[in-house]
């Protein structure tokens, strides 16, 4: 089907972009990698007047590293960090999430930043990046702001940007050697959306305690749920068995999905259960930890 | 453009540069690529689902980006070198993914074929050599109703192999001297 119609603007800049978000106020939408809007835009479940294209906006699309963090702008898909040599080594996480984002084709468009900013409560990218600690970067003609990803990520297709805002980068903390975590998820054929998944981040410290640990889940509320009671208990611990299981029926308790063509209720709370287990598992075990996955 | 250049949501013109043809065209904002591209006349490109789920409409942007043109705006495309599966190769000088497919029987119907075609094309220009699992794992965004899948893999490992024999010969003529220069050495083929 036919989108309604709309204006196009194609912005060169950020600033460019900014100044239409600014000219066309709530009528505006900001397109990136189109892998969601246009679907949507589609199916007339969205409808915006005026469409801002980043497409051009070249200086967005970069990936580095900054002052303890890795930086990815607003146009760099997920192809890029996907075939990222050091994105691979280090940031388990986000390898494993990026490479069950959609299918191979929709992640050469797809961007990190559009897949936040659409605040789909079965988006990958959301509880990965409430686990890492992801922070946004919003930018307006005011200047720019740091948003938490807890704070950005306000209910299903919400965000708290405000009107003329545009999100300019994520940024997710470096892990450091002691470090890991593992994107977990079940799904009934590639590039669908999960049926449940969990994303898991772990740092250990010298004596093999978990000094910081990140859980969260996908498809289980209204937004991604961090799964706080999981996080607090792993705090300090050992990762035994039976610290893994306790922290994945936290997992459950926390789980509040509905009822679709993918599963019960109940099935999808089990599973968000199961899925923080193996990635509890899996973080481990790439900490050498002697835990096997 | 600048950013306080509007258009309405009328008509405009865009140019296109498909198969390294520039193509002038009225289109609506709205109009998708994969069907300014079939007004044009290129109906290579096939429409199969319009959910973004089946891949037939993938075609290459500036070479190597694999994106479904059914869901890209036509104006965004512009100024973007476009290929469809029309300038992979013709029926006389056949690009090997597509001879691959002729001898593997890679496909049945071939509705899906274009799709497999463009994003086997842009899979093997960043991995030469893949395993059939890599194969796999990259076509998932392209469904086949018919083939079962197997042969689409035998032929894309087929055209794998040509490409990389030929892109082999090619290095290898790089470094044969011409016969003004030539020496005994040369001709390493
Ligand atoms: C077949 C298919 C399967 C999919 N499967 C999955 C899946 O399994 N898991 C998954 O997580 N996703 C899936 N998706 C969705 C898709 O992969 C992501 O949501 C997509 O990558 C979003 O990024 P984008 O750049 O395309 O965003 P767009 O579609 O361009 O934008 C999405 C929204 O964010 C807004 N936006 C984008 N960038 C900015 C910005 N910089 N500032 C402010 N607002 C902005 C847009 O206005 C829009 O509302 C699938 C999509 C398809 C087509
Ligand atoms: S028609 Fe484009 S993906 Fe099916
Ligand atoms: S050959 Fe018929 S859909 Fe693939």
């Amino acid at each position: 089907m036919f989108p309604a119609a709309f204006d196009y603007i194609r912005a060169h800049s950020a600033e460019e972009a900014l100044a239409a978000l600014a000219q066309h106020g709530a009528e505006a939408r900001i397109l990136a990698g189109g892998q969601s809007l246009i679907p949507a835009m589609r199916l007339r479940l969205a409808r915006p007047a005026v469409l801002v294209d980043l497409g051009g906006v070249k200086d967005l699309g970069y990936l580095h590293e900054e002052g303890g963090e890795l930086r990815v702008g607003a146009m760099t898909r997920d192809v890029t960090l996907e075939r990222n040599a050091n994105v691979r080594a280090r940031y388990s996480l986000l390898t494993d999430t990026g490479a069950v984002v959609a299918d191979p084709v929709v992640r050469c468009l797809g961007t990190v930043v559009g897949s936040l900013c659409h605040s789909d409560p079965s988006g990958d990218w959301g509880a990965a990046a409430l686990a890492a600690r992801a922070v946004m970067v919003a930018r307006s003609a005011s200047g720019e702001r740091l948003i938490p990803i807890d704070e950005f990520l306000v209910d299903s297709f919400q965000t708290s940007l405000e009107e003329g805002e545009l999100a300019v980068e994520v940024r997710f903390p470096t892990p450091d050697g002691r470090t890991h975590g593992s994107y977990q998820k079940i799904e009934r054929k590639v590039g669908d959306y999960a049926t449940a998944a969990a994303a898991v981040q772990i740092t250990l410290g010298e004596d093999g305690r978990v000094t910081h640990a990140g859980v969260a889940l996908t498809a289980a509320g209204p937004r991604p749920v961090r799964v706080d009671a999981a996080e607090k208990l792993l705090l300090g611990q050992l990762l035994t068995e039976d610290v893994i299981r306790a922290a994945s029926e936290e997992a459950r308790a926390v789980s509040d999905p509905f009822a679709d063509t993918r599963g019960s209720v109940e099935y999808k709370k089990d599973m968000a259960r199961v899925l923080v287990a193996r990635g509890l598992r899996a973080s481990a075990a790439r900490l050498g930890t002697g835990v096997t996955a | 453009m600048t950013a306080t250049e509007t258009t309405d949501t009328a008509l405009r013109t865009v140019t296109l540069k498909v198969n390294g043809q520039n193509i002038r065209q009225e289109v609506e904002p709205r109009t998708l690529l994969a069907y300014a591209l079939r007004d044009a006349g290129l109906k290579g490109t096939h429409v199969g689902c319009d959910t973004s789920s089946c891949g037939c409409c993938v075609v290459l942007i500036d070479g190597d980006t694999p994106a479904k043109s059914c869901t890209m705006f036509a104006v965004q495309a512009e100024g973007h070198e476009i290929t469809t599966v029309e300038g992979l190769g013709s029926p006389g000088d056949l690009h090997p993914l597509q001879q691959a497919f002729w001898d593997q029987h890679g496909l049945q119907c071939g509705y899906c074929t274009p799709g497999m075609l463009m994003t086997a094309k842009a899979m093997l220009g960043h991995n030469p050599d893949p395993t059939d699992q890599e194969v796999r794992e990259f076509l998932s965004g392209n469904l086949c109703r018919c083939t079962g899948y197997n042969n689409i893999v035998k032929a894309v490992q087929q055209a794998a192999r040509v490409m990389r024999d030929e892109a082999q010969a090619q290095a290898l003529a790089g470094m044969v001297p011409t016969p003004s220069t030539g020496t005994a050495e040369g001709g390493a083929q």
